[in-house]
């Protein structure tokens, strides 16, 4: 790009924002005429001028209002996933809700695991699925045999099963070294033997023992139940129903830059609260296009702008977004008024009506729209 | 082996089940056992299961063997002849009583012709799968049942005659239609409740159009002449009473003209229909706020005052009369003493209600409809034959309705007034639809019931061909003139002062949370707040303690403060009545709410 022509667009550095600018730099090819240059700046800055919001316009009731009229259409709550048994994903109002609320526990937490180019093959994502897989002992045992007079308790294991998962009973004696405390352990075959060591005092040493090796996780990842390798145009994608962002991030062979997570505490967690924001839009924008919805995505981002603003994520609840409002009354107006009168009165509170429900309350106009502009007057 | 339950519980076991469910069914036929016990086998659970308690739904059925009705030709003549009745046919055994589990174990024949080897019972008639009032749809069995459902719960809604001793009832909100007919097209179930004594609806010409956009959106256009020659009119009947109450003390309520002295005297405008015994005479015609039953009550607290008081006690007025916006004329007055002895009186109020913009009527089909327009008779729509419709329907509630019934009654009601018959829509057994086109065709009409029609207003001849014919309308209860209401000023709540609430009370219309939202969204600020000024009051406050003042009129109206009375400046400020109670409820919590003044410019 020509220098005078870099010039030229850097002119507009008061007018347009430096994103857009970069954009153009970019987009316009190199031996574009001047005319053609300017040309193209002006419909830039007329377009950027359409898009912007008058002052005294009230954004926010409008993102809500924009939501919440099409969140009354929407049907089905939840979405199956075809040939899989229990792997169905929440969706519609209830999805909406979960998000918003930045509820800490989502009903069904779901991860798109991506593997980066150079390691896609049918048989990688194979065996990436089974090595994040969490499995539990209880899943490859056979049998459970209890023998009350020789304090034993005799775990018989799937063969097939110990072969598919790549085990051998040796490597899963480490494993209970540490959770079977009391007893000796002894491996024959494909079985597991745990022996009492003290004196037999009580049956139910052997139950809890039985009960408790059951959940040991012997491979995978903690918390993925559910691993589903799937074909997304050409690579291999893994959805996995529960979700451990972190330690997926961790394998070399995924790619970290499209992995994502649908729990959108847990992606604020690992990667941060710019993440949290996109993974936000991104969300509300997968439920409301699944429900043939059209809203503008602006709308959503306010929302999600408005979560995350505080560098924290914050949920739209009395304890997260709500709490923070300026104004007692306001806050009051939303949920448990009297906590909040009494909590205002012990702080000695003032309201400074700055905003728009409290100035309903006492009947004054909101400062929004044409009760925004004030009188100035120059007083002597 | 099969264990036995006798009303679900265990009662022992039988070896064969078949022979004894047999068993069980042949002595009940024959009377050992009662004629209330079913039974239900389960083959796979091996569980024969006896009922004879109560609150089963049971149903009758003709009983079926070898593949023959057990119900002949003898039986029906019987019947006819009234020689025998139906417990008669009960007792025989033709008919038998099936419970929702003996029904399992039975396999039903529809109808004769579908008679097998199999078949253990012959249902009735096919139409016995619908309800009494759904079964007063014709033709339903071209629709979903949707729609019958709909179409019966609108039945009952309609305006009828509905009881022959009416002028003597004090029944609440009563509706009597004037001239009701009997359905041209009818059913067996409308003989069978001898619907010809209590009709509910009127036959109508019923053209299925547009008529500029007057029917649009469930509307229907009526016939202005129609309606002045007495179409669809009704009349309500509405009763108002006055008690006579006791007192504790011996005092007694008394009904009469109140005096003038009375406590709450209204005008003597307000009393004049009132006789000498304090009630209405009969046909006295009525306004609102005129006194229907004049009453007096004594004074509602007696203080020990009051026995020593000279003037005696002041008598309170408690007449009843007519709310804002009722009208009637007196028509029935009754005498009488309640059950506690007390002298009671009623008077039944009544109006004509002649049907206006508003007024819901509605085919037999789901096919309801609020009056859009009343067109003057010389602006209707008319056939080549001269034939005007009394009512016009929306062709746009058939497509997404899917009613056909509602279209073949059309024709088929046209089929009957001009055959000079009555034609059966009975579920599953009513006129074949072909059959209808060809009579039609036969009576010189076209055979798919349309016409050529001309626009009343202009003259010239349409250009689509009007489907028009006979229909069965019905008037519904819900009329405008129970419901309309409109306030500008009015009463307002005591402790909020704000609009009361519903039509009874005068109340305002709410502008709600989300009505309000879309006055922010617009940016109305000013507008908003001209719509929420109804309880805007002006009160005085400090500025040094930021609480609320009051006027002392000792002191020529000033503004006092609460806690330094008159040494602190009092500004008046403009806030709703309903902030005002917000803030002395909080001080009532035991805080301190401050108003912190400031000059708004």
């Amino acid at each position: 790009m020509k220098k005078e022509h870099e010039e030229f667009i850097d002119s507009y550095q008061d007018k347009l924002s430096a994103a857009i600018l970069e954009e153009v730099k970019q987009s316009v090819p190199a031996d574009i005429t001047k005319e053609k240059l300017h040309k193209i700046m002006d419909l830039t800055l007329d377009a950027y001028m359409l898009a912007r919001v008058n002052a005294g316009e009230c954004v926010g009731l409008v993102s809500a209002e924009s939501i919440g009229e099409p969140g009354t259409q929407m049907t089905l709550n939840t979405f199956h996933f075809a040939g899989v048994s229990e792997m169905n994903v929440t969706t519609g109002l209830p999805r909406i809700i979960e998000i918003f609320d930045a509820q800490k526990e989502i009903k069904t937490p779901m991860m798109e695991v991506y593997l980066k180019a150079s390691q896609n093959s049918l048989d990688n994502i194979k065996k990436f699925a089974l090595k994040i897989k969490e499995t539990l002992l209880g899943e490859l045992v056979e049998e459970y045999a209890l023998n009350i007079f020789e304090q034993t308790l005799r775990v018989v294991l799937n063969k097939a099963l110990l072969k598919e998962y790549d085990l051998s009973t040796k490597e899963l004696v480490k494993l209970f070294k540490t959770k079977s405390k009391g007893f000796t352990l002894d491996v024959e075959e494909n079985q597991l033997i745990f022996v009492h060591k003290g004196k037999p005092e009580e049956i139910k040493e052997l139950y809890n023992l039985k009960e408790k090796i059951r959940s040991v996780k012997i491979k995978g990842l903690k918390g993925i139940k559910q691993v589903l390798p799937v074909k997304r145009g050409e690579e291999y994608v893994c959805l996995t129903s529960g979700t451990n962002l972190k330690d997926v991030l961790e394998f070399a062979e995924v790619d970290a830059e499209r992995t994502t997570c649908n729990d959108i505490n847990e992606v604020y967690h690992v990667l941060g609260v710019e993440a949290a924001r996109q993974a936000i839009i991104n969300e509300v924008y997968k439920v409301i296009e699944a429900q043939g919805l059209n809203i503008d995505i602006r709308h959503i981002m306010l929302v999600a702008d408005i979560m995350c603003a505080t560098g924290v994520l914050k949920g739209i609840t009395r304890y997260g977004v709500v709490s923070e409002k300026a104004s007692v009354l306001a806050r009051a107006s939303f949920e448990t008024p009297i906590k909040h009168l009494i909590n205002a009165a012990l702080e000695g509170e003032v309201d400074h009506l700055t905003s728009v429900v409290e100035n309903v309350m006492i009947n004054q106009p909101v400062p929004l729209g044409t009760g925004l502009p004030g009188l100035v007057t120059k007083m002597k | 082996m099969a264990d036995v339950y006798l009303n679900s519980r265990f009662i022992g076991s039988v070896e064969e089940i078949k022979s004894f469910v047999d068993d069980v069914k042949d002595l009940r036929r024959r009377g050992t056992l009662p004629e209330g016990l079913n039974v239900h086998y389960d083959l796979t659970a091996a569980e024969v299961h006896l009922f004879s308690d109560e609150g089963r739904a049971r149903r009758p059925l003709i009983m079926v063997r070898d593949g023959k009705s057990l119900l002949t030709e003898k039986h029906i003549k019987q019947l006819e002849d009234s020689e025998i009745t139906w417990l008669d046919l009960v007792r025989q055994g033709v008919i038998e009583y099936l419970d929702a589990g003996e029904e399992e174990n039975a396999l039903v024949a529809y109808r004769e012709e579908e008679l097998s080897k199999d078949h253990t019972h012959l249902e009735i008639a096919p139409g016995v799968i619908l309800g009494l009032t759904t079964s007063l749809v014709p033709f339903g069995n071209y629709n979903q049942s949707s729609r019958l459902i709909i179409g019966s719960k609108n039945q009952k809604q309609a305006l009828g005659f509905y009881a022959a001793n009416y002028h003597l009832r004090m029944d609440m909100d009563a509706n009597v239609l004037h001239y009701p007919h009997f359905p041209i097209v009818k059913t067996k179930i409308h003989e069978v409740v001898d619907y010809d004594e209590h009709p509910s609806g009127q036959n109508m010409i019923v053209a299925v159009m547009c008529y500029d956009g007057y029917n649009m959106e469930d509307g229907v256009i009526l016939n202005k002449a129609s309606v002045q020659k007495g179409l669809a009119r009704s009349t309500y009947f509405r009763p108002v009473g006055a008690e006579e109450l006791r007192y504790s003390g011996g005092l007694i309520d008394e009904i009469s003209v109140p005096d003038k002295d009375v406590k709450g005297y209204r005008s003597e405008h307000d009393y004049r229909f009132l006789e000498g015994d304090g009630i209405i005479y009969p046909e006295a015609k009525l306004d609102e706020g005129d006194v229907i039953i004049g009453r007096t009550s004594p004074p509602r607290f007696l203080s020990s005052l009051d026995e020593y008081n000279l003037s005696t006690s002041v008598r309170r007025e408690s007449s009843v009369s007519l709310k804002h916006g009722e009208h009637g004329i007196a028509d029935f007055v009754v005498l009488t003493e309640n059950e506690e002895g007390n002298k009671l009186v009623q008077v039944r109020l009544r109006e004509e209600r002649i049907p206006e913009i508003g007024d819901k009527f509605t085919s037999r089909h789901g096919q309801k409809g609020v009056t859009g327009i009343l067109v003057p008779m010389e602006d209707i729509p008319f056939s080549t034959s001269g034939i005007v419709p009394d009512l016009i329907f929306t062709p746009h509630g058939i497509s997404s309705r899917m009613t056909i019934s509602h279209l073949i009654e059309l024709i088929g009601a046209k089929v009957g007034a001009l055959a000079g018959r009555f034609v059966d829509g009975t579920l599953f057994e009513g006129e074949k639809e072909a059959d209808l086109r060809k009579e039609l065709l036969g009576l010189g009409f076209r055979e798919d019931g349309t016409e050529i029609f001309f626009d009343g207003r202009t003259g010239k001849q349409m250009l689509a061909k009007i489907y028009v014919g006979n229909m069965y309308y019905l008037r519904l209860r819900h009329m405008v003139a129970n419901k309309m209401q409109a306030r500008a000023r009015g009463p307002i709540q005591l402790l909020t002062r704000q609009p009361t609430e519903g039509k009874a009370k005068e109340g305002g219309l709410r502008l709600g949370e989300m009505e309000k939202d879309t006055l922010i969204a617009h940016g109305a600020s000013l507008l908003l707040k001209e719509r929420f000024d109804a309880d805007r009051i002006v009160v005085p406050v400090c500025e040094k303690s930021g609480l609320m003042g009051y006027y002392d009129f000792r002191k020529n109206g000033r503004s006092i403060s609460p806690l330094y009375g008159e040494n602190s400046d009092m500004s008046d400020i403009e806030v709703s009545y309903a902030f005002k109670l917000l803030l002395d409820e909080i001080r009532s919590l035991g805080l301190y709410a401050k108003l912190n003044l400031k000059n708004k410019y």
